[in-house]
């Protein structure tokens, strides 16, 4: 059952900061800075935290959409190989690229507006070298129908379509050339709340009929948490905490954890929330600060958080903190 | 239209607004009505097309061509006495209107960054501001600029912004978008309005910067007891911040009514569905949703009747046929439901 599909070791994305005419480098924003974690075959795994903390960046790295600075992000392919999707040449990549694929979070630019549902849904086959024209054709039939949407729209152009309905065929796009892994970023942060919840029951359904493996990058928690197996949880390039969804909701190990906890305002009026704030900001990534990056706006730190970075620690099975009063605390 | 004895601050009636285009005419708003009292915190709640920002919009009188406002009442009272004044028959340019936005009515955007020049500091475009308005802290000589340089420093104090004196004379590039809504806040409440518009103040900052905002928008109104018009897509921002909540669907209101009555009580299908259609923190994971079925219509396909029918799980007959009105349900709530009652808008 846990087989892992991919891991992420030590992944690091160093993006350097260029000045004036010469375009000098002047510093580096080290937008994911050693990242560790597993994904499962047939699970979801949720990877949550705030703008700038690297959770896009990591997937884009997995994507090779980026190259990524460091580390290594080791795929088990269906064939049973092994291979670091990091080092990878790119004629090597390319036939993995069917396995691996992605579904965008803004349903209005991601699909191509000059091309009807059966080019912009069957273009993936068409690159892969999947198929002739009736073969395609017929896929394309088959993947609308699967999301939900009449096979005899494929004729049509992506205007015609709703924001739901278009987050599905970007959804029959991603499923075209049939999938192992697929990464969702913020798939349905720009839909209608009544439309939300079509797509998340889809993805879910699609999820165990097809087992398919799921990287949700997304910063709404109460989403992540519904359709999450395990969560990971960033912070400035870094994780912080990693654990199964019941778990690190019900036990938070790490103070940033528990505050984006507290921070999602709770849709009951009578579940008021006014204490434990996070005060202070987001660090940048450009110049974050000493010791633990969480410190300055953590109010249980010690000394120690002061000048001593951290490691992520396993305190229960399964369960990854970067705290070092991990265990001590309670939220 | 409340059991509240109290006069309304904002009286909407029946308030309709239309955009001619090419393609056809959008009713983005199609009969809304609702009050806000004096020192409420009234959440509008609704998805996009719903015409929440088209209403703000009207009462500030500010919707652009080819928008029009087609009919309805827009009664706000104004400070000086008793005296009330229909916002929606004000020339959108005149003195009476000039001296009530930003003076009387104040508006938070949901883009702070769009919202601010990049060209001028955040300080000078609070500064003018108040000497427009200059009269709100000094009633009986002009204001001087070094004066309104030293309140604006105090507001920047108030709204929470560190280094205020310096602050001031940032640009709104240089701020990170938690000191920059900070800074929008200060400049809202830069003419001590009584209203306060809100709209999808934290939609584009992230959760923990998010909290801080909403923290400071309650202290600030148990501080200046500033009526605020709260809109947001966000159920859980509504429920933490309102006392008295509108539930709009394509320019209606489909219900209002006390905080709790819509979060425990609704009565209106619409809402129903919409609470039950959002994962919670606490709910079962990995399940189906319960969702409501089919999509926001196309602002060129507005259905006949009910607007909500065509998704409605109670839709009857009747509700294709005629447009329900708002009317009370409850002592404290109002829906636009047949359902509940059967009175019809006029044809």
């Amino acid at each position: 059952m846990s087989q892992s599909l991919l891991e992420v070791r030590g992944l690091r994305k160093i993006f350097p900061i260029t000045r004036g005419f010469l375009q000098r480098t002047v510093g580096h924003v080290r937008a994911v800075d050693g990242v560790d974690f597993t994904v499962n075959e047939g699970e979801t795994l949720g990877l949550v935290g705030e703008s700038g903390c690297g959770k896009t960046t990591a997937s884009r790295c997995i994507l090779r959409a980026i190259d990524p600075t460091d580390g290594e992000i080791l795929y088990h392919s269906r064939a049973g190989r092994v291979v670091d999707l990091a080092a990878v040449s790119p004629a090597e990549l390319r036939p993995l690229r069917a396995e691996i694929q992605m579904i965008f979070q803004d349903p209005f630019g991601s699909l191509n507006p000059r091309m009807t549902l059966l080019d912009n849904v069957g273009e993936p086959l068409l690159v892969n070298g999947i198929g002739n024209r009736r073969e395609r054709a017929d896929r394309v039939a088959e993947l609308l129908r699967l999301v939900g949407l009449r096979p005899e729209f494929m004729h049509r152009f992506p205007h015609a379509f709703s924001g739901g309905q278009r987050q599905r065929i970007g959804i029959a796009r991603a499923l075209a050339t049939g999938p192992r892994l697929v990464v969702a970023d913020e798939p349905v942060s720009a839909l209608d709340v009544s439309v939300q919840a079509q797509v998340l029951n889809l993805l879910l359904e699609l999820q165990s009929r097809l087992r398919l493996t799921f990287l949700f990058v997304a910063h709404d928690l109460s989403v992540v948490r519904h359709i999450s197996d395990r969560i990971a949880v960033m912070y400035v390039g870094q994780l912080v905490e990693l654990a199964p969804t019941d778990e690190i909701f019900r036990q938070p190990q790490h103070p940033y954890t528990a505050a984006l906890m507290r921070a999602v305002p709770v849709a009951d009026p009578r579940v008021r929330a006014t204490d434990g704030i996070l005060g202070g900001e987001v660090p940048s990534a450009a110049a974050p600060p000493s010791g633990c990056y969480f410190h300055p706006r953590c109010r249980h730190a010690v000394a120690r958080c002061r000048t001593e970075a951290p490691a992520l620690r396993e305190i229960s099975p399964g369960h990854f903190t970067r705290c070092h009063l991990a265990g001590e605390l309670a939220f | 239209m409340t059991a509240n004895a109290e006069t309304p601050l904002l009286s909407v009636r029946d308030l309709r607004v239309s955009f001619a285009l090419d393609e056809g005419l959008v009713r983005a708003v199609d009969g809304t009505s609702f009050d806000v009292m004096p020192g409420q915190v009234l959440g509008v709640v609704g998805e996009s097309g719903c015409g929440k920002s088209v209403t703000m919009k009207a009462i500030l009188q500010l919707v652009e061509r080819p928008g029009r406002i087609t009919s309805g009442e827009i009664r706000f009272r104004r400070r000086d006495g008793n005296g009330e004044v229909d916002l929606a028959r004000l020339a959108p340019r005149g003195p009476d209107m000039r001296d009530i936005r930003g003076g009387e009515i104040a508006l938070i955007p949901q883009e702070p960054m769009a919202a601010f020049s990049p060209v001028h500091t955040v300080g000078d475009q609070i500064i003018e501001a108040i000497l427009l308005h200059g009269q709100r802290w000094q009633a009986d000589r002009k204001l001087g600029r070094r004066e309104a340089r030293e309140i604006t420093v105090g507001l920047f104090r108030d709204v929470g912004i560190s280094m205020p004196e310096q602050r001031v004379d940032a640009y709104s590039w240089q701020l990170s978008g938690g000191l920059r809504q900070r800074a929008m806040i200060a400049m809202a409440l830069s003419c001590k309005p009584r209203l306060l518009i809100a709209d999808e103040p934290t939609t584009a900052i992230d959760v923990t910067t998010q909290a801080q905002v909403l923290g400071l928008l309650r202290d600030l109104q148990a501080k200046y007891n500033t009526a605020i018009i709260f809109i947001t897509h966000d159920l859980g921002v509504i429920a933490q911040m309102a006392s008295f909540v509108v539930v709009m669907y394509l320019g209606r209101v489909m219900e209002q009514g006390p905080v709790d009555d819509i979060f425990h009580a609704p009565k209106h299908p619409y809402t129903s569905a919409l609470l039950r259609s959002i994962p919670s923190l606490y709910g079962k994971t990995r399940v189906a949703l319960p969702v409501i079925s089919g999509a926001l219509p196309h602002p060129f396909n507005r259905p006949a009747g009910c607007p909500f029918h065509p998704r409605c799980p109670e839709a009857m007959e009747r509700c294709s046929a005629a447009v329900p009105s708002l009317q009370p349900v409850t002592p404290n709530q109002l829906a636009s439901c047949f359902l509940h009652h059967d009175k019809a808008e006029p044809a």
